[in-house]
């Protein structure tokens, strides 16, 4: 039995703010920056945005290219590092707002920038294993990032939403592949408000060694090389190591250019590799194989080569494309709104 | 501040925008009522509401009420959903220079409001320029 995607979505925040806007606060010299990280600007959330907000939109637009009943949706995973709740989950408010209850299974999913990815595989294994007929994996963040680190240039919001079937796909799951080690790059203790980093160690024994590693063992079971695959997407912290891991690997920017979504967004965390996958599946012609592998600190990263299907252009152009949202009449902000959106300016309580 | 019950309560509205439909005259109401105030019909079918129209009429709060004060300067508008019924939001991601009546707009789903820092978080629908 083939299964795969059914209907994608997307959802990105038309809030921005540009890296000069930032550096200009810390004294920082911005060319290095946007040389340096590969960026220019990132998507801010609004107060009144967060996981659950952007996965229910994400769901609605996969909902739309799917084509099916939400009732008859038998999961919904939510893969994020900022769940709302601390004690509550962000899957149910999904599943109530798009008509999936009750007769579903919800749980929020939690592997740094992997998340999302994860939950995209479990839902797609469920409907392999004949558990339903549907299964939705979300990948969500409203990213946090110190003040003055150099994860605040980056780290923005944004959401990916995927229905997994076994009938009318857009894109055939050929294969899969997980490459996991225990690699403290990248962390948030309980209780603390924004995560800390290994630096310069976040990139060769992290990004770059999980990244290359799933993609070359993914190739490897799926006999196939890069040539033999249209498109590829990668993890996105920076506009800089996804390219740098594409043409490691053997692929052109003709590959990787149209899924790379993080010069202009920044890194969605959990949804930066689902969204690219959205990216691309906005333009994919039947027939296109695509390469897609996550990363999440910690340390892991999740392979999956989709095949796309004669109906994929039947639903491109049934909801909001991604670039299409990421270049939508962009609202951007000075430096003191962004930190009073992202609560960053401490006030007085009662 | 709203508590958890009265918002779980509001779920089918806030989330799904499900309204009721009179069986007797076929007069659309949001929020569902239990008597219809054209017909007198007690009996009514669910109904989702459309998720676009045009705006009506609005104002800028400029003093808020208390968990909004953040907020201010925002929009309220009453909105005209596609041949349905008219229904009153906050409009967000707008230019409130340039907010006009006659305006598209559609439904979003956004945080309302919550209750304090412990409190529940209320979400609903807000609108955005379409």
């Amino acid at each position: 039995m083939e299964v795969g995607i059914r209907g994608y979505g997307a959802y990105i925040p038309r809030h921005r703010i540009r890296v000069e806007e930032i550096a200009r606060v810390w004294g920082a010299d911005a060319p290095t920056y946007k040389r340096g990280l590969g960026l220019r600007e990132k998507s801010v959330p609004t107060p009144d945005q967060d996981v659950i907000t952007m996965s229910v939109e994400a769901a609605r637009h996969a909902i739309r290219r799917a084509g099916i009943d939400p009732a008859k949706i038998g999961a919904i995973y939510i893969g994020s590092e900022s769940h709302p709740y601390a004690v509550k989950p962000s899957g149910t408010v999904v599943a109530e707002a798009i008509g999936a209850t009750p007769e579903i299974h919800c749980a929020d999913f939690e592997f740094a920038c992997k998340a999302g990815s994860e939950g995209m595989f479990v839902a797609l294994s469920l409907v392999k294993a004949g558990q339903m007929e549907f299964a939705m994996g979300i990948g969500a963040d409203t990213s946090q990032g110190a003040p003055g680190d150099a994860l605040e240039y980056s780290a923005s919001a944004g959401s990916a939403a995927y229905i997994f079937a076994s009938t009318q796909l857009v894109a055939v799951c050929e294969e899969t592949y997980a490459f996991m080690t225990d690699t403290p790059d990248f962390w948030r203790r309980e209780y603390q408000f924004y995560p800390r980093h290994g630096g310069r160690f976040t990139g060769e024994p992290a990004y770059f060694k999980h990244t290359l590693s799933c993609a070359r063992g993914l190739m490897k079971k799926a006999k196939v090389k890069p040539k033999d695959l249209r498109w590829a997407v990668f993890h996105q912290p920076n506009g800089k190591f996804p390219a740098k891991a594409a043409e490691e690997l053997g692929f052109t920017s003709d590959q990787y250019g149209q899924g790379l979504l993080s010069p202009t967004l920044g890194n969605t965390y959990s949804g930066a590799s689902p969204l690219g996958l959205t990216a691309v599946l906005d333009v994919a012609k039947p027939g296109d194989r695509i390469l897609m592998v996550s990363y999440g600190s910690g340390a892991g990263s999740d392979g999956f080569i989709w095949r796309v299907t004669d109906r994929i252009t039947k639903v491109q152009k049934l909801a909001p494309q991604t670039r299409a949202q990421l270049e939508d009449r962009p609202i951007y902000v000075d430096y003191g709104t962004y930190a009073k959106f992202r609560g960053k300016i401490r006030k007085l309580t009662e | 501040m709203i508590g958890p019950v009265r918002y779980w309560r509001e779920i089918p509205q806030r989330y799904r925008y499900e309204a009721a439909r009179c069986s007797g005259c076929g007069k659309v109401f949001f929020p569902p009522r239990l008597v219809c105030n054209a017909c007198r019909g007690r009996e009514f079918k669910p109904v989702i509401l459309p998720q676009a129209g045009t705006l009506e009429t609005f104002t800028i709060i400029r003093v808020a009420p208390s968990g909004f004060e953040d907020q201010a300067p925002y929009a309220v508008g009453v909105v005209r959903l596609a041949d349905s019924v008219k229904v009153t939001a906050q409009i967000v991601d707008c230019d409130l220079e340039t907010l006009a009546t006659g305006q598209k707009l559609r439904l979003e789903f956004r945080k309302v409001q919550q209750d304090g820092a412990s409190g529940v978080l209320c979400y609903g629908y807000k609108f955005v320029p379409a």
